[in-house]
């Protein structure tokens, strides 16, 4: 919050000729990572708390910002290319005559909003409804959430399907009247990712602090055990992997306007893995940890990939291997170790954030 | 035995016969090499239309030269000399070269050779090459190989003319192979078509029947399609009737055959996959360690096969062979390497395995990006693995296919045979069934361990030599492959080699059968979405691990 009301200052207030200014490239990137620590967020909750691993979680924050960006190019009108004042540039492109079924509504910016809510988690509700009811759990929901993406990006690769084939959706213009390319657009949008970013935050510390997020925990540490208690293990998991997705669909449509473009590749199965490395380095079962994981990977991803690129595999290659042998809790983990170390005696909170290395999967069948 | 003598006799009376008639052509100019030579010689400045009749000439002169000039005519070998104006063929190897060496058309000897400068290629038209192939052809349908005359009768087919029909007439009293005997019915049926006599046209159809040629198809049904004035084109009812049962006849044969193929293919697809999840499923069941590295110890193999393919690049047919234990080895090694340095820190913890080894496979990725640069390398493809098995007209397999899917049934079984009936394969069992209780029997578990994933690994190198005879060799190799393999093994059931084993073909099968309905991609998707569904109704897959180890699980 702090750090986005900085930079909106240095943004627009202070001249472009001081050291002190933030460029708009700065700007997007700042974007860009709370967008992504949103998503590590919502990561963190199901894989943190109630230890369900998803390696698809890119799918559903690529369905909102599909949402978002349908909405957009309805927004480009008779702008575009080929001046259609109906149907989007690719389609006139594809020699289409009339806008498919589903791209009805999406003139309204109140209907896209809904849609990225809904559209991530309808899916992650048949999806998981499917998955937890036959108790498909640990590498194997893994491992299918994984094809569940991947077939989202095949699919999207299709022209056939409507959403612009392997092309996406770009050159947007505004947003609800706004010009994209001003600067103050950006910072306005940059303020709400912020600020949709402090609620996640405030909602997800708050279902777990509630006597469902102990129940959460209890399902991540013996899910038989809790099975057995008498509570209903399935529509706990399914109703928190449901909250999980739409914050990361939410995530993706405050993504997509500020980096002006979404295309299939976002699904790709990479993607989602990445962001549980975010979750792993920050810190798994600590929300700010996720935050703060999903900044310092992108931040150094960002410094690589333009200094050293062909040393960024390596050090993300490295990063999974490192992290998971000698930071099981991550960076914040071992913040808390050494502060551990100095006042000599244990903090009550770091008790309810760690989270056993080893979960006993007892047996559930 | 006086037969025998008298025989005997008789032949070596007509070898001297013969060979003072070849000694007289080449010492003395006889009447056929007069109008050989002259027609031959008037080549070099005709027109096409000229040439044509030249060549009639050439085949009318009946000389023995004849068809080795009209084929180099064919393969643009015969040239004029500029300064004399005489035709000579060259040899075809010499072709690149500056120097062409000359063979002189009547003797077929060599005379000599010539700087390319000096020489004009006499040039052929389509026209003229068309007509070359099927005078050419009629030279072959006497050759002694039953594969050459075949060929010749197709060539014969494309040009239906009064001579040839003779001429394949004659060829079908005293033809031996019946391959070739078919051959020639077919193409005096598509000939007898044209008939004015509709008892011909009916006997013509039932003569093409029996084939399952896309041209036969064609011409079978233009006969039964109406003129674009609402007439018949052929106007007897009987012969339409026969026609239409003709076509039905062999459209339900052809699809049958389109049938097996797409299954065969399927087959040979899903072998792949087969192949690459047996060695997942052993670190994966028998282990239960998720090596998302997999793909990329597969990428490993792929680039061993190119790097040995590189070290003998004299002997690509057996380098294949030759590659396969090197990266078996190459993929082995690596493989205890990851167990030993950081897989064995992490047992029982499968969602950090599957964090770690996804962090060794991008490593992995970069390493082969760093030395082998990220372009495509090019595998060669030995020649006996290159090529068709053309069963029938509609029946064909490609030989890579082919030996991949036999390549991944013996791959199959030599697991199956290691783990059942050597002494290692009997500990890995026992370590994965209770791991306790082979301590307990002096197991040392650790060291069965690192080679349970070395094997597996290794296994990953081998299905890396068969997927770079089929796919291009990049760094992204494994990922492209890594998750249908997962979607394998957990279709199958984990730790179940004969589910991986069925599992793999019956996805290959399918995905190839959705293919012609749906398109590559859909039909994969559909692959996907069933696999999901299917994992709702059997989560522990097809063959379930059962009894005390699946309990654990």
């Amino acid at each position: 919050m702090t750090l986005s009301v900085v930079i909106t200052i240095l943004n627009l207030l202070v001249p472009e000729s001081s050291a002190l200014h933030v460029s708009r490239y700065g700007l997007t990137l700042v974007g860009k990572y709370l967008c992504y620590a949103m998503l590590a967020l919502a990561v963190d909750l199901i894989w943190g708390y109630c230890g369900i691993l998803s390696l698809g979680h890119a799918a559903f924050f690529s369905l909102g910002g599909y949402a978002i960006g349908m909405y957009l190019m309805r927004e480009i009108g008779p702008r575009g290319v080929y001046g259609d004042p109906v149907l989007p540039d690719f389609m006139v492109f594809l020699n289409w005559k009339s806008l498919p079924w589903f791209w009805h509504g999406f003139n309204h910016f109140a209907f896209a909003l809904l849609m990225v809510v809904v559209a991530p988690g309808a899916m992650a509700w048949i999806f998981g409804w499917f998955a937890f009811r036959s108790r498909v759990t640990g590498v194997y929901f893994s491992i299918i959430t994984q094809a569940l993406t991947y077939a989202l990006m095949l699919a999207f690769f299709r022209n056939d399907m409507g959403f612009g084939g392997n092309n996406g959706f770009t050159d947007f213009k505004d947003i609800l009247g706004f010009n994209l390319d001003s600067d103050r657009t950006r910072v306005v949008l940059l303020v709400i990712t912020a600020v949709m970013l402090g609620a996640s935050y405030v909602a997800c510390r708050a279902i777990i602090c509630s006597r469902a997020g102990r129940v959460l925990r209890a399902i991540r540490d013996a899910e038989t055990r809790t099975r057995f208690l008498g509570y209903r293990v399935e529509s706990f998991k399914l109703w928190v992997f449901v909250f999980s997705a739409v914050l990361a669909g939410i995530a993706g449509a405050l993504y997509v306007p500020q980096i002006g473009i979404i295309n299939p590749s976002e699904f790709s199965p990479i993607n989602s893995i990445e962001v549980v490395i975010w979750v792993a380095v920050g810190g798994r079962g600590t929300l700010y940890g996720a935050i703060a994981g999903a900044i310092l990977v992108n931040y150094a991803k960002t410094y690589f990939t333009s200094s050293i690129p062909e040393v960024w595999n390596y050090a993300l290659g490295a990063l999974f291997v490192l992290v998971t042998l000698f930071l099981p809790r991550g960076v914040v983990g071992l913040l808390f170790l050494a502060a551990r170390k100095r006042v000599g005696k244990p903090r009550k909170d770091i008790e309810t954030f760690v989270v056993p290395v080893e979960t006993p999967e007892p047996t559930s069948e | 035995m006086k037969c025998c003598c008298l025989s005997l006799g008789g032949r070596w009376l007509l070898m001297l016969l013969l060979a003072t008639h070849t000694t007289g052509f080449v010492y003395a100019q006889s009447p056929a090499d007069a109008s050989f030579s002259g027609a031959v010689g008037a080549l070099c400045n005709a027109a096409f239309d000229e040439k044509n009749k030249i060549v009639e000439q050439i085949v009318q002169s009946g000389h023995p030269s004849a068809q080795a000039t009209l084929t180099a005519l064919l393969e643009d070998r015969l040239y004029c000399r500029n300064q004399d104006q005489k035709v000579f063929l060259i040899k075809p190897a010499a072709e690149d070269s500056p120097t062409l060496s000359l063979i002189d058309p009547l003797t077929l000897t060599d005379a000599g050779s010539v700087s390319s400068d000096d020489v004009t290629r006499i040039i052929t038209n389509n026209h003229l090459r068309r007509v070359l192939q099927t005078i050419l052809a009629r030279f072959e349908l006497t050759s002694s190989k039953a594969s050459v005359r075949l060929q010749a009768v197709k060539n014969i087919e494309r040009d239906l003319n009064e001579s040839n029909i003779q001429l394949l007439r004659e060829r079908s009293d005293v033809e031996t192979s019946s391959k070739v005997k078919k051959e020639i019915a077919v193409g005096l049926g598509l000939a007898s078509l044209d008939s004015s006599d509709a008892r011909e046209r009916l006997k013509a159809i039932s003569m093409l029947e029996g084939s399952m040629r896309q041209d036969v198809l064609n011409r079978l049904q233009a006969l039964v399609e109406k003129s674009p004035e609402g007439t018949f084109v052929e106007n007897d009812e009987h012969v339409r009737k026969a026609a239409e049962k003709a076509i039905q006849s062999i459209e339900s044969r052809r699809s049958f055959y389109s049938g097996i193929q797409t299954v065969l293919f399927g087959l040979s697809l899903g072998s792949v996959l087969v192949l690459i999840a047996i060695g997942l499923g052993i670190t994966f069941g028998v282990m239960g360690v998720i090596n998302m590295a997999h793909g990329e110890l597969m990428m490993l193999g792929a680039y061993s096969t190119y790097v040995v393919q590189l070290l003998m690049p004299s002997y690509i047919g057996s380098s294949v062979l030759v590659a396969v234990p090197v990266a078996f080895m190459v993929s082995g090694v690596m493989g205890i390497l990851i167990e030993r340095t950081i897989i064995r820190f992490l047992y029982g913890r499968p969602l950090e395995t599957l964090l770690a080894t996804f962090g060794v496979s991008l490593v992995l990725q970069q390493l082969v990006r760093t030395i082998f640069t990220a372009l495509n390398r090019e595998v060669k493809t030995p020649d006996w693995m290159s090529g068709t098995l053309q069963l029938n007209e509609a029946l064909a397999i490609t030989y890579n296919r082919l030996y991949i899917l036999i390549f991944t049934l013996i791959v199959f079984t030599a697991l199956l045979l290691v783990l059942k009936k050597t002494r290692t394969g009997l500990e890995i069992r026992a370590v994965a069934q209770n791991r306790a209780m082979a301590k307990s029997m002096g197991i040392r578990s650790e060291w069965v361990d690192a080679i349970t994933f070395g094997l597996g690994s290794g296994i990953a190198g081998i299905a890396g030599v068969a997927l770079s005879q089929v796919t291009n060799v990049n760094a992204n190799l494994g990922q492209s492959y890594i998750i249908d393999a997962f979607l394998v093994v957990v279709f199958g059931g984990v730790g179940s080699l004969w589910g991986a084993m069925v599992a793999g073909l019956v996805m290959g099968v399918v995905d190839q059968l959705l293919q012609p309905y749906a398109g590559a991609v859909l039909a994969k998707i559909f692959v996907l979405i069933a696999l999901i569904l299917f994992i709702q109704v059997r989560p522990r897959g097809l063959f379930p691990a059962t009894g005390r180890a699946a309990e654990s699980q």
